[in-house]
């Protein structure tokens, strides 16, 4: 793009008549090629976003489709004054940290390993995309049977028989778990392409003036990973923070275990009330939107987006 | 390789072995024993062991007799081929566009779609489920196959257009100078470059859309759309005073083949896939 700019003065004028009709034709072809995902992404994602803003201002109630009128924001006032809500919030903050700080440690160690190891790296890299590529619901089943007293290996040894996914805490502990089992992969092969761009001569370097394995990771690799770093903690704690599937599974939320994802749904599809379900749904976009803002904020142009058209 | 940084001793490669081991195992045994489920006979399916004591293939004998699995392996596949095609062409046209051509609004573009592709998913649940039930697309193929389209369109996007962005280009215009029209440099040079990042997305985004549940669970009501993952909550056993772990757990690993095939034939181009978009930005 630049180099265009750069060249342009230097062309005879008749030269750049030619080439701003071959820009029309190009900025043409461009937005012709784009139509149909603008489209797409605007009629199902852009237009439902404005209707649910909408709906979240109605009393809408689909078992009193008549009751339905314009409340202006007692919606929110409802939803916000709930304890439920908060409750889901908090246990979704909950879980959203904490696999998010496990899988950022965990992560990093598998990207290593997988990095430099010396024997078997495929087999390595082919079984930690399982976990990646496996249907959630699938191995939230898993989880469950395994936690399940009578039924799974794990409630014997480990929970003492205990019918884990029945209490709060544990339960919250479990889907924790479940979660950082199936995410972690994806932050590790994040930060593996962070890892790739550490040079190697500079490790060696610093080996050399005698720096400890330690200090080669926090004084090396960290500062050249950080974009990646970044990139793959904003991506996990979005992901994290719209969990469904597994809490679905797990606990259906029972206990006190809904996150806000789960409690939505339950107040749509089960509840069919549309209203505060759209007023859920507005809150969890702005509570997202709020997380990435910070993100961007904090760290500026190594959030992704931040830098634009992007490296090449 | 080996070379790098003194000779391999056995004694690192011995500790490197346990690692990689301990790694495989961590990967591999909430999958195993899902499969050991599946193979439990009803008498054997309570006792906890991680192996069974006694072997069958009743259960999936039993859920490939049922139209509830059926039918929803038949959506499944059908929603997610139809969405992913879908997905892949619109987003190849879309990041071609974005690699190669100077258009007004190409970061606005790229800046939305990353938006949407982190958007909470359960925020668009709300209003598509008035909306579909309003156009009558609620419970029915092209209700799940849009949302699809628009949650894959970002990541067929993010991709494809980190992968365009590597391909030499100049070999187009060299083919042309010896002679070859557009559509011969387009087929014979570009499209086979092109290809394999185009394969790629195509993966990535069919394991997205058979992945998901919120929307499937969301959007539909009966069999006539509804996907194995959301089958698989309902299962209840063929009656209601039979436990349905041991078809669950049949049910769960009918759709984690297609998962581990990806993985095994295309770790390479999958790896490539999920980090080119996250390093290049």
């Amino acid at each position: 793009m630049s180099h265009a700019l750069d060249a342009e003065p230097r062309l005879s004028p008749k030269a750049k008549a030619a080439l701003s009709e071959g820009k029309k034709a190009e900025r043409r072809l461009g937005l012709l090629l784009c139509a149909p995902a603008i489209l797409i992404m605007a009629a199902v994602a852009g237009w439902p976003i404005l209707y649910s803003l909408w709906l979240s201002l109605q009393r809408y109630d689909l078992k009193f489709p008549d009751r339905t009128e314009f409340v202006g924001l007692d919606n929110y006032v409802t939803v916000l004054t709930n304890p439920y809500w908060w409750n889901a919030m908090w246990v979704t903050v909950l879980i959203t940290v904490v696999s998010v700080a496990v899988e950022l440690v965990l992560g990093m160690a598998l990207a290593l390993i997988m990095h430099r190891t010396l024997v078997g790296r495929g087999i390595v890299r082919t079984s930690t995309l399982i976990p990646y590529g496996i249907v959630t619901v699938v191995a939230a089943f898993s989880w469950r049977y395994a936690w399940t007293p009578g039924t799974g290996y794990l409630a014997e040894t480990v929970a003492g028989g205990d019918p884990v996914l029945t209490e709060k805490i544990p339960a919250i502990m479990v889907v924790t778990l479940a979660e950082i089992w199936k995410t972690t992969p994806f932050m590790a092969l994040l930060l593996m392409a962070g890892l790739a761009l550490v040079p190697d001569d500079l490790l060696k370097a610093a080996a050399m003036d005698g720096a400890s394995a330690w200090q080669r990771f926090t004084k090396v690799m960290v500062p050249v990973m950080k974009p990646a770093i970044l990139v793959a903690l904003l991506f996990r704690t979005l992901d994290a923070f719209r969990i469904f599937d597994n809490l679905f599974v797990l606990t259906a939320g029972s206990q006190g275990t809904s996150s806000v994802s789960m409690l939505t749904y339950n107040n749509l599809i089960k509840g069919l009330n549309l209203g505060i379900g759209s007023t859920m749904s507005v809150l969890i976009f702005i509570a997202v939107a709020v997380i990435a803002f910070v993100f961007v904020k904090l760290f500026g142009t190594a959030a992704p987006g931040g830098d634009g058209g992007g490296r090449r | 390789m080996a070379g790098i940084g003194g000779a391999v001793t056995t004694g690192r490669k011995a500790r490197w072995t346990v690692l990689n081991v301990l790694v495989v195992a961590y990967a591999l045994v909430p999958v195993l024993w899902i499969v050991s489920l599946s193979f439990k006979t009803k008498e054997t399916l309570g006792d906890g062991n991680f192996i069974p004591r006694a072997w069958t293939f009743d259960n999936y004998k039993a859920i490939f007799a049922t139209t509830e699995f059926v039918r929803a392996l038949v959506n499944s596949i059908g929603i997610a081929l139809i969405a992913t095609a879908v997905a892949v062409v619109f987003g190849t046209m879309a990041a071609y566009a974005i690699a190669r051509l100077d258009f007004p609004g190409k970061r606005l573009l790229v800046g939305v779609s990353l938006l949407i592709a982190m958007f909470p998913q359960i925020s668009l649940v709300s209003p598509l489920f008035e909306i579909e039930r309003t156009l009558g697309l609620f419970d029915t193929w092209p209700g799940l196959i849009l949302p699809y389209i628009t949650f894959a369109l970002p990541l067929a996007i993010y991709t494809l257009s980190a992968f365009f962005r590597e391909i030499p280009w100049e070999l187009e215009k060299a083919a042309k100078m010896d002679g070859a029209t557009p559509g011969q440099a387009f087929r014979r040079v570009i499209a086979p470059l092109a290809a394999p990042g185009v394969f790629t997305t195509a993966i990535l985004v069919f394991i997205f859309c058979w992945n998901d549940f919120l929307f499937a669970i969301s959007l539909t009501s009966t069999e006539s759309s509804r996907t194995v993952p959301v089958a698989l909550s309902f299962f209840t056993g063929s009656s209601q005073f039979e436990d349905p772990t041991g078809s669950i757990a049949a049910a769960a690993v009918v759709i984690t083949i297609p998962i581990i095939l990806f993985v095994l034939f295309f770790q390479r181009r999958i790896v490539a896939g999920l980090t080119s978009g996250a390093v290049k930005g």
